[in-house]
């Protein structure tokens, strides 16, 4: 390899990395946001990569999402399965020619020696049942271990993607682990070791892990989250049935986000649903597609505003 | 004569699209160079996963001039029959040439000269034309542009080489110029290298620590793997699937061999060999003392200054990772299977659905076991055992591992049976009811596991039926094609006797008929379902030589849905048809069945008295009567022992005495007594034989 700089030195804590693909990415021009103030199963579900992958206009993002998976609880014990976990997120349209090599630069700012280890981009394309997405790429793995989703999004909502963004996920907590080489996830330095007051994952989220855990399998209260889904299902179709001139001020605004939010909204009711087993197999597809739906409302809405390209100027 | 060498390089492509891709890029500008008028002399392809390759050695230099001529209308004909020749041809009027026809017409003609075209214009208009219309099995967009490829496509690099020097051949697809550019290993060599052909183009690249030929990295990685297992004192497991997919992952092959953690050493191999594999693509080593996996081969893609130290400790950890996950399912597999003997697995099943017109999975079980106590007998099994092994066959299913793994279903079913305590024919039974699953896999031959499978694929077959759901053309998604096929080779491998027709009438009796509106037919479908059967056993034994007429001879008698029975006779008959008796017969046999039918139609009456031997004129007519009585003897007698090359033997005795009656005989005589007793004759030639064969199937 020719890199001419020093490698960078090695991360000694969860936050460091975090930090350090927050800085990458923002000098690579990316919008460095801050995560989606909702719920959400994975960092796709942000509108700014669903919303923002559609329509014409060009689009930078980066970002880490705290991201739910119910079913994936495991009262902290598990060393690497988590109901609530980080993915870090880039979003960037169109697709620059030199993406990968963008990618295999954020590994090595985070630590990984390049010259090291064995990098692999293995077939792995990528569909959202719920989102109505799908799009062709890899898994990247590292030494036999995936570290990230690439993708080319082909289409989201239903609409294909032109221009095409390219997409990178990174799990940062099975990232982390690996290169500080830690074995269980709760004994990974957070903060830095030498800190007055250091943490470690577990210390952050040990507990919330068995809260969670137990609410997600046991408590949850299943007739309040079906009700939830129902009116969040409902409040999509309200919100976008509104006319696209608000009478108050006259402007054309179609209320696509808030419409994304019941989107959102709905999605994760269903998951949580989906946790306390009260959803069966032929009516889990059921649920799945009402949420595609939903998905493609908004998609539709999204694409008649200014952000997504519908308004020509 | 010019040379060619084509790369494009891409992003990577996924290894199973690979080898079809160097493929069809061969295909697909070889064809399209050879219709615009250019030969060569060979072409060969490559791919790795960052690029396609193809090389075409001895091509034309140019495409050769082409003359045409076609001829037009009159010089006298309407204008606008004129225009339309013009308009077709492309030419003025002036450049028509006028000749003199055989009538003495003044007729037009247009001579359409086309000059030759130099090599590289024909390579630039097929090569883009291929890029935009590649038979990817799945193709993307990416960035702004509109082109689609399997992955986004960087570099195209087209030089045509000679004695006189290598050049770019001018082309540009969105964006990307040809070029005579390309890259090395990603990571090892990533420079630009700039080759003149084929040759330079494989040294570089070499050097560029890029194998180009997918079967050098394929035989590098089975050669290094094997020696490094065999300093061990190990064995590599053969898996050529493996192997091609892991040759298509890499342009370096580097092998590393790696231990796996001894906490894991006691898991089945199966369950070691499929984790390893489907979720690391590792090689498993064995050791040959004991049978047992206890390590594992992985292949980078690189060289690193320690040796791959880095590399296999990575490797090493996700393994551990992924079998303690594999060891979790094991032990609590384990405990159901023991302590619970799989009770809560059977329960579980009454929850999953199998298909939702044909119940759930325990409703499944009880057809499947129902069926197997009644085909027990036939096969030689006990009914208690083969009721027994039906009911705990799908029972891993609901196992935790089968979850995970899919493919060790039945694998996993006879560890967890054997763990309840089940007798061994029971444990065997669990694995080998899915069996035989390809043309090549082994057919089961315990006569427990024979129920078992035998039930599980007829059921299958008549539950599909039932529901109206058969295959169609390439269309077959439960499998019935197989499920028929391992019907045909269970009975013929295993010599059985069974009625098909009450066999697959046991099973519709069980589905159906249930007429609720929904569809399900119940055992109306019997005899659909075995003409299926022997369609595909038409298949099976075209493969295995035996003519299709030949089974359809012997398909048309009765007691077709014995398979074993079917298949004794047609190879018999096709063993007699390979003689001149049985060649001649055919003829014989085809002639006298023929006169009949004229005379039938003509007459509209059937000839089927009988004929009487007082009426016999002819000495070769006495004679025929006498062979025709000593064939049917000889046929029946043979018949009854099933001894059918005699049966076909004495049939095809019959060739000599009918062409002696044909050579004196005048069959339509004027005497109509005469003649009507020799149309019964005839007659009793097509029954005499119909009694072995039905030879008006036969061709020929």
């Amino acid at each position: 390899m020719a890199t001419q700089t020093a490698k960078p030195s090695a991360p000694t804590c969860f936050q460091d990395i975090l930090i350090r693909l927050q800085a990458y990415w923002g000098a690579k021009g990316c919008a460095v946001l801050q995560p989606y103030d909702m719920e959400v199963g994975a960092g796709t579900f942000h509108p700014a990569t669903t919303l923002r992958s559609l329509g014409s206009r060009p689009w930078a993002a980066a970002y880490a999402q705290p991201s739910r998976r119910p079913t994936d609880g495991r009262y902290g014990e598990n060393p690497n399965r988590l109901q609530h976990y980080y993915q870090y997120q880039v979003l960037i349209k169109p697709s620059p020619p030199n993406l990968q090599a963008l990618y295999l630069g954020s590994l090595e700012a985070i630590g990984i020696d390049m010259d090291l280890h064995d990098i692999r981009f293995v077939e792995d394309d990528w569909e959202s049942p719920t989102l109505g997405a799908w799009g062709l790429g890899w898994e990247v793995w590292c030494d036999g271990m995936e570290v990230s989703q690439f993708t080319y999004f082909q289409q989201v909502g239903g609409h294909d993607c032109t221009p095409v963004s390219g997409e990178l996920t990174y799990g940062l907590e099975r990232l982390a682990m690996y290169v500080l080489g830690v074995d269980h996830v709760m004994d990974m330095p957070f903060n830095p070791p030498e800190s007055p007051i250091p943490l470690s994952y577990g210390d952050v989220f040990r507990q919330t892990e068995q809260e969670y855990s137990r609410w997600n399998f046991d408590q949850a209260n299943t007739e309040v989250l079906l009700r939830q889904f129902e009116d969040a299902e409902r409040a999509v179709a309200d919100i976008l049935a509104q006319p696209a001139q608000d009478p108050k001020t006259g402007k054309h605004i179609v209320m696509a986000h808030p419409a994304y939010d019941q989107t959102i909204k709905a999605s994760h009711l269903f998951n949580l649903l989906d946790a306390r087993g009260v959803i069966s197999v032929t009516e889990r597809q059921a649920y799945i597609g009402r949420v595609r739906a939903l998905a493609k409302m908004c998609a539709d809405a999204f694409v008649q505003t200014e952000a997504g390209g519908g308004l020509a100027e | 004569m010019p040379d060619l060498l084509i790369e494009l390089f891409s992003e990577e492509i996924p290894a199973r699209m690979q080898a079809r891709a160097a493929d069809d890029l061969k295909k697909l500008i070889t064809n399209g160079l050879v219709e615009a008028g250019l030969t060569y002399a060979s072409a060969g392809a490559f791919a790795t996963p960052r690029r396609l390759c193809l090389t075409i050695d001895g091509l034309t230099a140019e495409s050769p001039t082409t003359r045409e001529e076609r001829k037009g209308p009159r010089a006298d004909a309407p204008e606008q029959a004129l225009a339309g020749f013009l308009r077709a041809t492309g030419l003025q009027r002036g450049q028509l040439e006028e000749r003199t026809d055989k009538k003495g017409n003044t007729v037009l003609f247009a001579v359409i000269e086309r000059p030759g075209r130099p090599a590289a214009e024909i390579i630039a208009e097929v090569l883009e034309h291929t890029i935009r219309t590649f038979p990817w099995p799945k193709s993307m967009r990416w960035g702004a542009g509109t082109l689609r490829w399997v992955r986004p496509l960087h570099r195209i690099l087209c030089v045509l080489s000679s004695e006189g020097g290598a050049e770019v051949v001018p082309l540009e697809v969105e964006g990307i110029a040809a070029s005579n550019l390309t890259e090395g290993h990603r990571f090892l060599a990533p420079a630009e290298i700039e080759v003149s052909g084929f040759e330079d183009y494989v040294t570089k690249l070499k050097r560029a620590k890029v194998i180009l030929d997918p079967a050098e990295r394929a035989d590098t990685i089975w050669h290094d793997a094997q020696q490094q297992a065999f300093a061990a004192g190990l064995e590599l497991v053969e898996d050529k699937g493996l192997l091609a997919e892991v040759a298509g992952l890499v342009e370096w092959p580097v092998v590393l061999m790696g231990e796996i953690g001894a906490d894991f050493l006691h898991l089945p191999a199966e369950v070691l060999q499929t984790s390893m594999k489907e979720h690391q693509k590792f090689f498993s080593v064995r050791d040959p003392k004991t049978g047992g996996i206890v390590r594992f081969v992985t292949v980078a893609n690189r060289e690193t200054a320690d040796h791959g130290a880095t590399i296999l400790a990575g490797n090493q950890k996700v393994l551990s990772a992924r079998l303690a996950d594999a060891r979790f399912f094991w032990d609590n597999d384990l405990r159901v299977a023991k302590d619970q003997k799989m009770e809560p697995w059977l329960a579980a099943l009454e929850n999953v659905t199998f298909h939702n017109k044909l119940g759930s999975q325990k409703d499944l079980i009880d057809r499947i076991a129902g069926l197997a106590g009644t085909l027990a007998p036939t096969v030689g099994a006990d009914a208690e055992m083969a009721g027994q092994a039906a009911r705990v066959a799908k029972a891993d299913l609901a196992s935790e591992m089968v979850y995970e793994f899919p493919e060790l279903q039945g694998i996993m079913g006879k560890y967890y049976a054997q763990a309840a305590g089940l007798p061994a024919e029971v444990a065997n039974a669990v694995e080998e009811h899915y069996a035989p699953l390809g043309p090549s896999d082994a057919v089961p031959t315990a006569p427990v596991s024979v129920a078992v499978s035998l039930a599980e694929k007829i059921d299958k077959l008549a539950g599909f039926w039932a529901i109206n759901e058969k295959p169609t053309g390439s269309k077959d998604p439960f499998a019935l094609r197989r499920a028929a096929l391992g019907v045909i080779r269970i009975v013929l491998e295993n010599d059985l006797r069974l009625g098909l027709n009450a066999a697959v009438a046991a099973a519709g009796d069980q589905i159906g008929p249930r007429d609720q509106g929904d569809g399900v037919q119940g055992h109306a479908e019997t005899a659909d379902v075995v003409t299926f059967i022997h369609e595909r056993l038409k298949v099976f034994l075209r493969n295995d030589g035996v003519r299709h007429d030949v089974i359809d001879a012997c398909l048309a008698l009765p007691g077709n849905d014995d398979l074993w029975l079917v298949v004794a006779r047609a190879r018999a008959l096709g063993a007699v048809l390979a003689t001149e008796d049985g060649e001649n017969l055919v003829q014989g046999f085809k002639r006298a069945n023929n006169i009949l039918a004229q005379a039938e139609k003509a007459d509209g009456v059937a000839y089927e008295y009988g004929p009487d031997r007082k009426y016999a004129e002819d000495a070769a007519e006495v004679a025929l009567f006498d062979a025709l009585d000593n064939a049917d003897a000889a046929i029946l007698a043979a018949l009854e022992g099933e001894d059918f090359a005699t049966a076909m033997g004495a049939m095809a005795a019959l060739r000599t005495p009918i062409d002696a009656f044909f050579e004196a005989v005048q069959v339509n005589a004027d005497n109509e007594i005469v003649r009507r007793n020799r149309l019964n004759l005839l007659h009793r030639i097509r029954e005499t034989c119909l009694k072995a064969a039905d030879l008006s199937k036969v061709e020929g």
